[in-house]
């Protein structure tokens, strides 16, 4: 529910966003392009992992179709944004519902596992498939419409793709069928037990989810201008993974939180050392030693608040 | 008095070890039932294969002229089937109000419903159901936080969130003081009767069952030995044997 | 297809198979008792390749030396992690242990290139098996007829191991009931120790054994552990025969891939992972688990 506070805070978020192109230098409108990109991407694997309950080591194959498609129907058929971008989210949507349909049928580490096994079939076939995909070459020179040939113009694209990509998932999350999805991560037998196909609703949990994150890699695709295998490799998953995970999992903001975090961290690592995995092996070493609920449930902790977001 | 529920020639076994063997079984609509018997008799393995959560491999169960065996618990719940668990069975990172609400949601068929937001939904019953098992205070606490008396309340809030007509609770005092079972014992006979439940639970408590059961059936070994009224059971040889005579526990 | 190449071709998979099942035979062994995937295992491998290298080439010892080394040095480098860092999570979800090998990915690749940079490596085929061997109407490297034979021989002593001895009894229901088996007084962190090690081992072994035939180079590991996860998934987690059966699957399909599906033989092994989970949905031979 839209809590007078929490709308108003999301709106200055958003403000201070749109404002930022004027203060800001080329670099940092950038930088916070692909921040919100990254957030969005979180954001969809947790519909995943916290609201359903299933932890997917595979969620950048989606990303990859959103972008890969997008890129193609952008660029070798020439067909116009408008129709481009939502037809590359139905192709995310409905390879996220195929695979969906195998991996929902097993749970746990099981489901871990295959999900990985479907992105990396995924990536094979991103290899493969040179003379539509680019191959290992990667699919280069994606024509972004003129109106959005401009970083702050792009940005604002960006923002207003992701706040809206935001706001629907907020309303799925904070759905009976999210509070459903959330007593199947609690307790998926007890679940089934008051009358809910879980399997079926895990299903439409993972579609979900595969959607948003090939609208993430769509956008991802046309701001690089290019689309490359590596962005459907495993360690792509693992790393959106490590965003929630970092942010924390029991609540609607932690994947957002963790995804700029650890993305800034990443940028700002990189300029003084070639070792950022150490890095990013040591945060994960204490996400999972220390803090399982993230950041967000670290600051929870520290407030003290009983109540979930 | 209509038959509510009847069991024909159930059997069920594990990797060799006969859990249910041949069980007849018949209960009336209204009735009160309690099914007791040793450790290991297989009482819940016996609730497990009403409520689709076991499939038994031979048998009928036949619940108001529709045939149980072979659908999902889901389905069997829809068709008005509610039952609590042995071991604590809740959602324990989600509030007590939250646990409460979700069984209304998916009762009401409204869990696939994405835009709805679920907060607002089924307030007012949430808190009724809530003040019926006293747990109104609690309603906004985690519940795996609860103490285990209150968790047990809340299971049994769940199960009527269902709307049943034929309420399974399977030890619904277990690991009670003798001041908690009487409360939880008083609050179900109330609950059954304002409602027109028909019970049937399963109890270690023999006060309990003697209490409150209008039938009886002892299980033992996965058969059922004995079924009558209380006077019945508690003067059958059979039953006598098995409870006072050889001590006999799988 | 002539009879002598359909018989080489055949070799040459089950070679592979059997290289990638000793890999994949430690990452089952560890699923099997500690419940945990070992993210971790391709790393393991790559370690064993770097080992062999650096005992073999800088140190000038023989190859079968350096096989040694490599188990060895994995089960070292196992039995660290386990004892200060996996020890404290096996009461934690199998999720937060599945991330911490993932860590671990993270932290060796990085150290491993401050150890060897980021060149490329090659080692040598031992001396005594560089030559070819005829075997009927075929003529095989002696190499690959030697991975023919070590797989075989590895997988029956696991076996024996595991089936046979008292201690592989205790690993099983160590599987079963981790808690039973403590109360029985068994020391379970050393059981859990000791599979670690060994199945961690066993990738180093698998490394130093494909070593010869591959390139030691940075990101080596990247898609060994996929290849070993479908080997698994298709044989049945936890299931050692199913384990070999996978990877003989495996071998021969994306050797035999390479002949009739050329630019897709790399793909081919998901498609029979795909293929053999449709219809059975645990692997070929494994069970659906009981709810832990």
């Amino acid at each position: 529910m839209l809590t007078r506070k929490l709308s108003t805070a999301a709106i200055v978020v958003v403000l201070v966003l749109a404002l930022l192109p004027l203060a800001g230098s080329r670099y940092a409108i950038d930088l916070a392009t692909q921040v919100l990109i990254y957030c969005l991407f979180a954001l969809s694997l947790n519909v995943l992992i916290g609201y359903a309950g299933d932890v997917s080591f595979g969620h950048a194959a989606y990303f990859a179709i959103g972008g890969y498609a997008c890129a193609i129907l952008l660029t070798t058929y020439r067909w116009p944004l408008a129709l481009a971008l939502p037809a590359s989210l139905v192709v995310a949507g409905i390879a996220a519902a195929l695979i969906g349909y195998f991996c929902v049928r097993l749970t746990q580490t099981y489901f871990s596992m295959l999900a990985l096994a479907f992105a990396m079939l995924v990536w094979g076939v991103a290899f493969k498939w040179k003379a539509v995909t680019g191959g290992d070459d990667g699919f280069t020179g994606i024509l972004v419409p003129r109106l959005l040939d401009n970083p702050t113009r792009y940005f604002y694209f960006t923002l207003g793709s992701v706040a809206v990509g935001v706001a629907l998932l907020w309303m799925i999350c904070h759905s009976a069928f999210g509070l459903t999805l959330l007593a199947i991560r609690e307790n998926t037998g007890r679940a089934g037990f008051i009358g809910v196909d879980t399997r079926k609703m895990r299903w439409a949990a993972f579609a979900v989810a595969g959607t948003f994150a090939g609208l993430a890699g769509a956008l991802f695709g046309m701001y690089n201008r290019g689309m490359y295998i590596e962005n459907a490799f495993w360690t792509e998953s693992a790393q959106v993974l490590i965003m929630v995970l970092l942010g924390g999992i029991y609540s609607f903001v932690g994947p957002l939180i963790g995804a700029a975090v650890l993305y800034l961290l990443q940028v700002f690592t990189n300029q003084f050392t070639p070792y950022w995995p150490m890095v990013l092996g040591l945060i994960l070493l204490a996400v999972v030693l220390v803090l399982p609920d993230g950041l967000v449930g670290l600051a929870k902790r520290v407030s003290g608040r009983a109540s979930r977001a | 008095m209509s038959t509510m529920l009847k069991i024909t020639g159930l059997w069920k076994s594990f990797a060799g070890f006969v859990a249910i063997q041949d069980v007849h079984f018949k209960l009336d609509a209204g009735e009160t039932h309690a099914v007791i018997g040793p450790n290991g008799a297989g009482k819940t393995t016996f609730f497990d294969l009403i409520t689709g959560r076991l499939r038994p491999d031979r048998g009928a169960v036949d619940f108001e002229g529709t045939e149980l065996v072979g659908r999902a618990p889901e389905r069997i719940v829809r068709l008005g089937i509610a039952r609590s668990f042995q071991r604590i069975n809740i959602y324990p990172r989600l509030s007590v109000f939250e646990n409460v609400q979700v069984a209304l949601i998916a009762h009401a068929g409204q869990h696939w419903n994405l835009f709805t937001p679920g907060r607002s939904l089924h307030h007012g019953e949430t808190a009724d159901l809530l003040r019926l098992v006293s747990l109104d205070e609690e309603a906004r606490e985690v519940a795996g936080e609860l103490s285990y008396g209150k968790q047990k309340q809340l299971e049994l809030a769940i199960a009527l969130a269902a709307q049943p007509r034929l309420l399974l609770l399977d030890e619904p005092t277990a690991g009670m003081s003798p001041q908690e079972t009487a409360d939880t014992i008083a609050l179900i006979r109330d609950i059954v009767r304002a409602r027109g439940l028909t019970l049937l639970f399963t109890e270690h408590d023999m006060s309990v069952v003697f209490g409150i059961a209008e039938r009886i059936s002892v299980l033992h070994h996965g058969e059922i030995i004995a079924s009558g009224t209380p006077d019945a059971v508690r003067n059958d040889p059979e039953v006598k044997r098995v409870y006072l005579g050889e001590h006999t526990h799988v | 297809m002539t009879l002598p190449v359909f018989l080489t071709n055949v070799f040459y998979g089950l070679a592979l198979a059997m290289n990638m099942f000793v890999i994949a035979s430690g990452l089952s062994l560890i699923w099997g008792v500690l419940r945990v995937i070992n993210f971790a295992h391709g790393m393991f491998y790559m370690f064993g390749a770097y080992i062999i290298f650096t005992v073999t080439k800088s140190w000038g010892a023989p190859f079968f030396v350096g096989v040694l080394a490599a188990g060895a040095g994995l089960a070292a480098i196992a039995l660290v992690i386990e004892r200060f860092l996996l020890r404290r999570l096996y009461d934690k979800e199998h999720l937060m242990q599945l991330l911490f090998t993932f860590a671990v990915v993270l932290l060796m690749s990085d150290v491993a290139k401050m150890i060897w940079g980021t060149d490329q490596y090659s080692v040598g085929y031992p001396p005594a098996l560089r030559g070819a061997v005829a075997l009927g109407p075929t003529i095989l490297p002696q190499y690959l007829v030697f991975l023919c034979v070590a797989g075989p021989l590895i997988a029956v002593t696991l076996w024996i191991l595991v089936d046979r001895t008292r201690w592989g009894r205790i690993v099983r229901a160590a599987t079963q009931d981790r808690e039973m088996l403590a109360a029985l007084g068994v020391n379970v962190p050393i059981v859990y120790a000791v599979v670690f090690m060994i199945g961690s081992a066993l990738a180093g072994i698998g490394g130093a054994l494909a070593a010869p035939r591959i390139a030691v180079a940075p990101g080596m590991d990247a898609t060994v552990i996929v290849e070993c996860f479908i080997i698994v998934i298709i044989g049945g987690l936890g299931h050692l025969w199913g384990g070999f059966l996978g990877a003989l699957a495996f071998g021969l399909v994306v050797q035999f891939g390479a002949i009739f599906v050329p630019n897709w033989q790399d793909v081919m092994p998901y498609v029979l992972m795909l293929a053999v989970l449709l219809i059975r949905p645990w692997g070929l031979l494994g069970r659906p688990e009981l709810s832990r």
